[in-house]
């Protein structure tokens, strides 16, 4: 008993207990990061594709093609009650989710199948995965290539179809560029002219000379319109030249629109280096590239530039905001009851739930406040709102109110570390509050604010509900900063990671399709939080550097 | 007046000065809140002299010192009656600029509080913050004041690390350049050695002795040795009033009162 209590009396207990939360901590971290790692991003490894021939329940053999995504065991017995027949010895029967693609002509692009009704399986070469504009991809086998409705007669088909594929490329990569330049400029300025003649209308200035001028204006645009629209339909017609023959494993001959194929790859003849590159290929393409098909095929990169300019937006917002009033309650303010109420208040904002942010957001912010600028400043758009309707400014102002508390308070912890010695250092000689606050006490509690900002930072990247009231949407047609003048546009609506995995999680009409998405999107957002953070670390050790001797 | 028999000191106090007087104080009270820290001081300091204020811990040294320059004014419980003369202007009159008052009399603390900039920027803070911004300029004014804290030799070829690369006494100097670099007439120095090593003190100790001559120094300190070693008045008090003041001389060799004795002696304290 004795000694019992000698050792729980020298802490060799706790040193365990800590010890032991420490690595509780750091194994569930590192557990979630890897499963979220690698449910995402096996998702983007290029599966072999299996040529399967298949019983099916009602007797017929078919032969279907795809990538075995997944594998489970199920009880022979709970197959037996869904009405199969189950050999009598067997406890467990395997089953696999079969990526089988070709959804245009199937209606479901996944499908589940049974073990023991597997006849055979091979990996043939030619076996093509060809990813579509539209309808998924599509698994099967090229058979020809035609060019304006000859086809080719070539040796080798796939150098034919790479070449052709090629050109498609460049031809649609020059139809985005007209697209979203110079037509997205022209509609954009168009659109500039008609609220220019509209505001002058309402106020009642609209003299016949400038009516005159916004017209010419108007017509010139309209002819580069015009011109841009023929240059475009031009590289449509070209782009319609080519078209593949293919078949799908059954047999089923069907011919694709060049136009309509992205990319094509055959996993069966890849190499592992070959699959390497194509994994981070594909890894690139999903950071890279715009979302296809309600968000479950192609990339995320509206989503990452939304997030992280609102991140940005929002810092600048609050930096300034909660400096100034942290200063205020803790430099001038008369330290008393008042000041410690407002503390207490500030403190208990850090907990209200972002939701109610989101609310008050959508009634003060854009309904309100929104509201009000539309009608003094922008009353040639109305009725069509423009700010006053969710949108980046404030989403960003919203998430800025969130996290004010955390600046605040940091940013008075930072100042109190201040020695009073300094103060009066600076005092002493002469200068005055203001002097002294701006040329040593702020600088010195800067990396005190950089804390703020880093937890400020972290709060709103993650942050969803919220921005679902006063500004995110599913897909933007636009970023909210691009080529025309002003630049940046705090009135668009934006894309945003977490509000993106929310959408192909739980909105998406193709739930095995977004399944893995939603992982790697997941782990994208860490991701995106972490280099956030990383650069504001960055910015406060430099800081606490430069101001290291206020500990000694 | 009633206060002069309690302390029985007033006459005592008014010592007629060999020098002429920069500081005069009279019947200077200090509240902080309820607590009363120093009761009737009267007292002429001297001009171009070195003034020591000695006394047990807690005395009112520190305050009546931090009084000179309105540094007591940032604590919001602290009121004061009474007057003090600077070259015979009050400064606790409502037109002041403390901001002026302050150019005008340096402090420097117990501990070295250099700014975290550099050895450079330390020194020029107080001339950037009257807008001095010419880089000749500067340059003059910031080799002036190091030469004058006798800390330019060791730092010259080392004007932009950072101050707290500098060892404590070397820091105590700079700060001591930083307050004279701003030209004030008067130094206060609240036990400016307390923090220092044996070397360092003697360093700071000549340097004090130095700047006498331009400067009316005043100085608050615990160690009796260096007050006698330093200065050429001394001011005893206790509980926050002045028991006794005279030239140092006199104080520590032949002390009027017995209060005075037994603390130099060291019977308590």
């Amino acid at each position: 008993m004795k000694s019992f209590n000698k050792w729980i009396a020298d802490g060799t207990p706790w040193v365990w207990l800590n010890a032991a939360a420490v690595s509780a901590s750091v194994l569930l971290v590192v557990g979630l990061l890897l499963l979220i790692g690698v449910r995402g991003f096996t998702h983007f490894w290029p599966l072999e594709i299996q040529e399967i021939v298949y019983l099916q329940d009602n007797g017929e053999e078919v032969v279907i093609a795809g990538q075995i995504r997944e594998e489970e065991n199920v009880t022979a017995q709970r197959l037996r009650e869904s009405g199969l027949e189950v050999d009598e010895n067997k406890q467990f029967v395997t089953r696999y989710l079969l990526k089988i693609g070709n959804r245009d002509i199937g209606g479901q692009d996944f499908r589940w199948i049974l073990e023991p009704s597997i006849q055979s399986i091979k990996k043939p070469h030619s076996m093509t995965v060809f990813e579509r504009e539209e309808w998924g991809v599509f698994i099967g086998r090229l058979i020809a290539v035609r060019e304006a409705g000859q086809l080719l007669g070539n040796a080798d088909t796939w150098v034919d179809f790479q070449q052709r594929l090629e050109r498609a490329n460049e031809l649609r990569d020059e139809i985005n560029k007209l697209k979203k330049g110079s037509i997205g400029t022209v509609n954009y300025r168009l659109e500039r002219l008609r609220l220019r003649q509209r505001s002058l209308e309402i106020k009642g200035k609209l003299a016949p000379v400038s009516l005159g001028d916004i017209e010419t204006e108007r017509e010139a645009l309209k002819a580069e319109y015009k011109g841009l629209e023929e240059a475009l339909a031009r590289l449509y017609a070209k782009l319609q030249r080519d078209a593949v023959v293919v078949t799908t494993a059954a047999g089923q001959e069907l011919e694709l629109p060049m136009s309509s194929i992205v990319a094509a790859h055959r996993p069966n003849q890849m190499g592992l280096i070959g699959k390497i590159g194509h994994f981070f290929h594909n890894i690139w393409k999903f950071v890279a590239d715009d979302p296809r098909e309600a968000n479950t095929e192609g990339g995320i990169f509206p989503a990452i530039f939304g997030t992280v300019l609102m991140v940005l937006l929002m810092s600048v917002f609050v930096t300034p905001l909660g400096v100034v009033a942290a200063v205020y309650l803790k430099e001038y303010a008369r330290q008393g009851l008042f000041t410690r109420f407002i503390r207490i208040a500030v403190n208990n904002l850090a907990g209200v739930p972002s939701i109610v942010y989101g609310v008050f957001g959508l009634g003060f912010f854009v309904y309100t406040l929104g509201g009000s600028l539309d009608r003094l400043f922008f009353p040639e758009a109305l009725p069509a709102p423009t700010f006053g309707t969710g949108g980046l400014f404030w989403a960003s102002l919203t998430l800025a109110l969130l996290t004010l508390p955390v600046v605040i308070v940091s940013t008075e912890e930072g100042l109190s570390r201040i020695p009073r010695s300094i103060r009066e250092g600076s005092l002493a000689l002469g200068a005055t509050q203001w002097e002294t606050l701006w040329r040593t006490v702020l600088p010195m509690a800067s990396p005190g604010i950089m804390t703020g900002l880093i937890l400020a930072v972290a709060r709103a990247a993650g942050e969803v509900a919220p921005l679902m009231l006063v500004g995110v949407v599913k897909l933007a047609p636009a970023l909210p900063l691009d080529g025309n003048a002003p630049f940046l546009h705090l009135d668009r609506k934006f894309m945003h990671l977490g509000f993106h995995i929310y959408d192909v999680g739980f909105q998406s009409p193709n739930v095995e399709a977004a399944r893995p998405l939603v992982y790697a999107t997941a782990l994208l957002l860490v991701v995106v939080i972490v280099l956030l953070n990383l650069v504001a670390i960055q910015v406060r050790n430099r800081l606490s550097e430069k101001y290291r001797g206020l500990e000694s | 007046m009633t206060q002069k028999n309690k302390i029985q000191a007033g006459a005592v106090q008014r010592v007629p000065n060999l020098h002429p007087t920069a500081v005069t104080i009279n019947d200077l009270d200090l509240y902080y809140g309820k607590t009363q820290a120093l009761q009737q001081i009267n007292l002429n300091i001297p001009a171009s002299q070195v003034t020591a204020f000695i006394g047990p811990s807690g005395c009112g040294k520190s305050t009546l010192l931090r009084c000179f320059n309105r540094l007591n004014d940032l604590i919001d419980s602290c009121r004061i009656n009474g007057e003090i003369l600077l070259d015979g202007r009050d400064i606790y009159a409502e037109n002041i600029d403390v901001a002026e008052l302050r150019r005008e009399v340096g402090i420097v603390f117990q501990k070295p509080n250099p700014f975290p900039k550099s050895i450079y920027e330390n020194v020029a803070y107080g001339l950037r913050i009257q807008g001095i911004n010419k880089r000749r300029q500067l340059d003059e004014s910031v080799e002036w004041a190091l030469k004058g804290a006798a800390l330019w030799d060791e730092v010259k070829n080392r004007l932009n690390e950072s101050a707290f690369s500098l060892s404590g006494g070397q820091q105590q100097r700079l700060v001591i350049a930083r307050a004279i670099a701003v030209q004030p007439k008067f130094i206060l120095l609240d036990e400016p050695c307390s923090a220092l090593d044996p070397i360092s003190t003697l360093k700071v100790e000549e340097l004090i002795s130095e700047l006498k001559s331009q400067y009316t120094i005043i100085m608050v300190t615990h160690n009796m040795q260096q007050a006698a070693r330093v200065s050429d008045y001394t001011a005893f008090m206790y509980m926050g009033e002045l028991i006794e003041f005279g030239t140092t001389d006199q104080v520590f060799t032949n002390p009027r009162l017995k209060k005075t004795e037994e603390y130099i002696t060291g019977r308590y304290g």
